[in-house]
């Protein structure tokens, strides 16, 4: 094994051209593949988050009073459909804003309670009753606007299935191309070094002796793109997470978890030695007759 | 030890060996003379199992050369050491490194390889030249290094083709003598040549090939050219 890591290390210092070529095309697959993955698993949690709060969001109209409010809140209370409302007034919508926006001071500045409308939420059991649940509301006439988030799921879903599919196909695409790349730096690297090949040959090396060395080769070449990428994708991550995390509000993704991080390491090593390796033994088979 | 029964070998429609039929035993020392085309080089590259015959049976000791698979042709190629005309040395590799490659492809240890080259270059004498490269080297150098690397794993057998060829004939003399005394260790030496100096000089056995066919094998034989 030793020897093998030897000759392979060999080459690639030999090469170092076609080394950094081979590692910066495995980096931009595994950069687009580590993209992706982080962002179907963003979308899908997001997704996660508003499926699991079934609510409906009424506003009341300016100079609504107490008492409509508790008549709506009340009739409400009585529906078996709902399972729990809250009122947020004015001054709770102010103090959600302020601490949704406490890193931006500009914002803060342009808004006082007034500006904002008092709301009631309502939860229901089941996501397919909020519908009739805003139906209701809206034909109140303090109601001035209600909003669920049936609009956001159908449009993350969208989102999120559209993720999946032009990722996966830019992945594959991507992965097809590596693959082809690591085939030809190979083959090419097989080719240059034939009659060195055939005097091993003849001294009576072994296939594997000959073969280990291009092998593993392509797997270098893979583990460094995935590494890089990971690196490169982590920090580009941690450099935005403030302000992702004032864009996503109550939906808390960020900080990343660093378990899932190193999943998605490992998972990119994995695909990496085998797309590495599948390169390499097909550059081996086409070029390297033994 | 290596017996040929019946061996042909056809390139397309030319005849390069025809039938041969022959046996050599441990420790000899064989010369396989004739003229260029005669078949001298195909028969030694069927021993390697470079090439195959299309007919006939090839045998090295227990090895079976025709039936071998190719997966065990490391087995056969680690008894059987080769010397080229053109030393086929690695250019990017010193003197040392190239004859290292050899004990390399058998897995031994560094410890012993470094023990095991230092040895065969003072026996060929270019201890001293250990750290050149081959571009470095005189002729007789390279192809003292060349059989360094053929002879280091101990093989069986030592085939040369033609070593001599771009050799002057002091530097080619000296060559001769290490494969004299290579020989004298046990190792069966089949070297092809037309030089006819050193073929009548040496007196050992002389095979002499024509048109593919064995003309003329004699015990202690002398090679005229005519």
């Amino acid at each position: 094994m030793s020897r093998t890591t030897f000759y392979a290390k060999r080459n690639i210092r030999r090469t170092p051209f076609q080394a950094i070529a081979a590692s910066m095309v495995m980096f931009l697959t595994f950069f687009a593949l580590t993209s992706f993955l982080l962002l179907a698993a963003g979308s899908q949690a997001t997704l996660r988050f508003f499926e699991s709060k079934p609510q409906v969001i009424a506003f009341f109209k300016e100079g609504t009073t107490d008492s409509d409010i508790s008549t709506i809140e009340n009739a409400l209370k009585q529906d078996p459909r709902v399972i729990n409302t809250k009122f947020v007034s004015k001054e709770e919508a102010l103090k959600k804003y302020q601490r949704d926006n406490k890193n931006d001071p500009m914002l803060l500045e342009l808004v006082t309670a007034n500006i904002l409308p008092p709301s009631i939420e309502v939860s229901t059991k089941n996501p397919e009753d909020l519908s009739a649940i805003a139906q209701i509301l809206t034909k109140e006439p303090v109601i001035e606007q209600t909003f669920i988030p049936k609009d956001v799921i159908r449009n993350l879903t969208y989102f999120t299935t559209t993720v999946r599919l032009i990722g996966s196909a830019i992945v594959i695409f991507l992965l097809i191309f590596s693959l082809l790349i690591i085939l030809m730096i190979i083959g090419f690297k097989i080719r240059i070094r034939r009659n060195e090949i055939e005097i091993m040959r003849l001294l009576g090396a072994s296939t594997s002796f000959i073969r280990n060395p291009f092998i593993l080769e392509g797997v270098f070449y893979g583990l460094i793109g995935a590494i890089l990428a990971w690196v490169v994708s982590y920090g580009i991550l941690w450099y935005f997470t403030p302000f992702l995390q004032g864009y996503l509000g109550e939906v808390r993704l960020l900080p990343v978890n660093p378990y899932f991080m190193l999943i998605l390491l490992g998972t990119n090593l994995l695909i990496a030695c085998f797309v590495g390796a599948l390169g390499s033994f097909g550059a081996v088979r086409r070029y390297l007759k033994i | 030890m290596i017996l040929f029964e019946n061996v042909s070998k056809k390139f397309g429609s030319t005849l390069a060996l025809d039938e041969i039929c022959l046996e050599i035993k441990q420790g000899e020392f064989v010369f396989i003379v004739g003229p260029s085309g005669a078949g001298k080089s195909t028969l030694l590259r069927i021993l390697t199992r470079e090439i195959q015959p299309s007919f006939g049976k090839v045998k090295l000791g227990n090895i079976d050369i025709i039936k071998i698979k190719d997966k065990d042709l490391p087995i056969l190629r680690r008894k059987v050491g080769v010397v080229f005309q053109d030393f086929k040395l690695l250019d990017d590799r010193t003197v040392f490194e190239n004859i290292a490659l050899a004990l390399e492809v058998l897995d031994k240890n560094d410890q012993d390889i470094k023990k095991l080259v230092e040895h065969i270059c003072k026996l060929v004498e270019i201890w001293d030249k250990r750290n050149l490269f081959p571009r470095q080297l005189s002729g007789g150098e390279a192809q003292r290094t060349a059989i360094a690397r053929a002879v280091v794993g101990k093989p069986d057998v030592l085939l040369a083709d033609e070593p001599t060829g771009d050799l002057d004939p002091k530097t080619a003399w000296g060559v001769i003598q290490l494969l004299n005394e290579i020989n004298s260790w046990g190792t069966t030496i089949i070297m092809a040549t037309h030089n006819q100096e050193i073929v009548n000089t040496l007196k050992r056995r002389v095979i002499i090939i024509k048109n593919g066919k064995i003309t003329k094998d004699d015990k202690e034989g002398k090679y005229e050219l005519h």
